[in-house]
């Protein structure tokens, strides 16, 4: 189902025709009202009257993360204190953290593409959803909420931590959609075993999950789970929060940008040169409605890639590929690039292994050691040490041929490997460098 | 019934074996045989004890990775030549020992061996034919 025909469906052209008239507009804004954009433009030789065609978005400079870190907390802001209705901000987990502010306006727009989103992903007014995505300056339990409240759905705004209970309420109150963050979700799935819970006796019909990276695999897994359809759904604080892009139910492969707000770019990490569709490189975002906050160019570190292929679902807008890393998760082991989400699709290959896992990563006198810890289930458990020895000889091979990478793999017990009540910690890197 | 042992995942690490027979005396299990596999990184566990049940649930409860596995409880002789005799029995009639232990306390005059066979029906019909006694599961626990 699809909640915006006229703008989800929209021909190319006048998808086009609104994207230029809103990024024309944009650039005016920021030049006129952010020092940082007047002086990069300056730098750069140009100003919003050079930007004629959506082709001239190239000539325009890149924001990087460390751009929005130095005009902390509210330099980047593009409207008057006075017109901002609420603030947010990144968790700053590797350094200061990111504000980012919204108009009534903004709130108004990031509903309607959560809204949108929402649908995209299985919702309509008559289903319940259950949001344990975090409420708080985290975007993603409030954007979910007003998404949902847009569209008519009841929300239930129980956001992350104290699992048992969400599990009860799950129970007594029979939501229909659930919105998490993956690892989360596999972690809801194992308390609500261990509490003599089945999934498969509760009402969920769809999730939307998102907020991390995950994989296909990890898709079947919570999918076999939860008896639910999963879709992936994306976004961040510094474009808008979630409801950049969303995954429809029908199609799975890949996820619909919203295009008409948000102009999506693949560039090559090294060189910043744009690449053309279908190649995979770092995604670049630009804003084209936003009031508080716009942003030109941004660089995600996120690893993906633009099919602009027609869709079963009928949206026009292109999508992207599912997030194959990020180019700061990115671990460069002896020379050789690595994602841990590369690693996560090896062991679920191999049906025997849970995706509880973690890479620690050090180094012996001057060369890389990867250590990948995987604990161990009772389905693959056995009693001959034989069996065991095996199965993690054939992890560290599928790793080697896959990532051509030699990996130490370490059987551990389960729950040995923290979890977390949000994002999953999947690295530890041990070297000094 | 043949006798069933537990078998459990560890971890190489101090004090792992410790909780696994604390948790065991509080719940009241005895151990009646115990063996340990281990390579570098991790062991498994292995144990005859007195009430399967109570200590798998007790052990599943404490988060450790549990099996339940048939073996063979055979009584040797306690002479020179007493487990010779069988393995070269096993070994005529090409059936491999996967591993094997020995249990604590004798059936009489015999040893008791604990051994763990892929093939569980063969092994048990090929000591019948060579007259050597095997315990069966009940009595073995509370021997």
């Amino acid at each position: 189902m699809i909640y915006d025909i006229e703008y989800e469906t929209m021909p190319r052209e006048a998808l086009q025709a609104i994207q230029l008239k809103r990024l024309q507009a944009t650039l005016e804004r920021v030049y006129a009202t952010v020092p940082f954009y007047r002086d990069k433009f300056e730098q750069a030789g140009i100003t919003p009257a050079d930007i004629r065609s959506l082709d001239d978005l190239g000539k325009v400079p890149f924001t990087t993360k460390q751009d929005l870190r130095e005009n902390y907390p509210f330099g980047m802001f593009a409207a008057p204190m006075d017109n901002v209705v609420r603030i947010h901000a990144s968790s700053g987990t590797t350094g200061q953290p990111t504000v980012v502010g919204y108009t009534a306006r903004d709130v108004k727009t990031w509903s309607l593409l959560m809204a949108r989103s929402l649908m995209a992903g299985g919702a309509t007014r008559g289903d319940m959803i259950h949001n344990a995505y975090g409420y708080g300056l985290f975007t993603g339990g409030l954007g979910v909420h007003y998404g949902a409240e847009r569209l008519g759905a009841s929300v239930i705004p129980v956001s992350g931590g104290n699992t048992k209970r969400q599990i009860v309420i799950m129970k007594d109150f029979g939501p229909t959609i659930l919105t998490a963050t993956p690892s989360y979700t596999l972690h809801l799935a194992e308390v609500a075993d261990e509490m003599g819970i089945s999934f498969g006796d509760l009402n969920f019909k769809y999730g939307i999950f998102g907020a991390e990276p995950w994989s296909e695999s990890m898709r079947q897994e919570i999918e076999r789970k939860l008896q639910i359809n999963a879709v992936d759904i994306y976004g961040l604080s510094e474009v808008i929060g979630p409801g950049v892009a969303i995954e429809c139910y029908e199609a799975k492969q890949g996820l619909h940008i919203f295009e008409d707000h948000f102009l999506p770019e693949i560039i090559d990490p090294q060189s910043g040169e744009v690449l053309p569709n279908g190649k995979t490189g770092e995604l670049v975002f630009t804003s084209l409605s936003k009031e508080a906050f716009p942003i030109i160019r941004y660089r995600t570190r996120d690893i993906s890639a633009l099919n602009p292929q027609p869709c079963v679902c009928g949206r026009t807008h292109v999508r992207m590929t599912r997030i194959s890393g990020r180019t700061d998760d990115m671990l460069i082991i002896r020379g050789v690039n690595v994602f841990p989400s590369q690693i996560e699709s090896v062991l679920m290959e191999m049906d025997y292994t849970e995706p509880h896992y973690q890479l620690v990563v050090d180094r012996e006198g001057s060369l890389d050691a990867l250590t990948v810890k995987v604990e161990v289930g009772e389905n693959h458990f056995s009693d001959e040490v034989k069996q065991l020895q095996e199965m993690s000889d054939t992890i560290a091979k599928n790793i080697k041929d896959y990532l051509g990478v030699s990996a130490r793999v370490k059987l551990v017990e389960p729950k040995s490997i923290p979890r977390s009540e949000g994002k999953a910690v999947r690295v530890i890197d041990k070297r000094k460098l | 019934m043949n006798p069933e042992q537990i078998s459990v995942f560890l971890e190489n690490k101090a004090g792992r074996l410790a909780e696994v027979t604390a948790i065991l005396a509080e719940v009241d299990v005895n151990i009646r045989a115990l063996a340990v596999a281990d390579t570098s990184d991790f062991g498994v566990l292995r144990l005859i004890v007195d009430d399967n049940h109570k200590a798998m649930r007790a052990l599943k409860n404490q988060g450790f990775t549990v099996s339940k596995t048939e073996v063979v409880a055979a009584k040797v002789s306690d002479r020179p030549g007493g487990l010779h005799f069988i393995l070269k029995v096993l070994q005529a009639n090409g059936l491999n020992v996967e591993y094997m232990y020995a249990f604590v306390q004798q059936s009489g005059d015999d040893a008791v061996m604990i051994f763990r066979f892929e093939d569980i029906a063969r092994a048990l019909k090929i000591l019948a034919d060579n007259n050597v006694t095997v315990i069966g599961g009940d009595k073995l626990y509370n021997m």
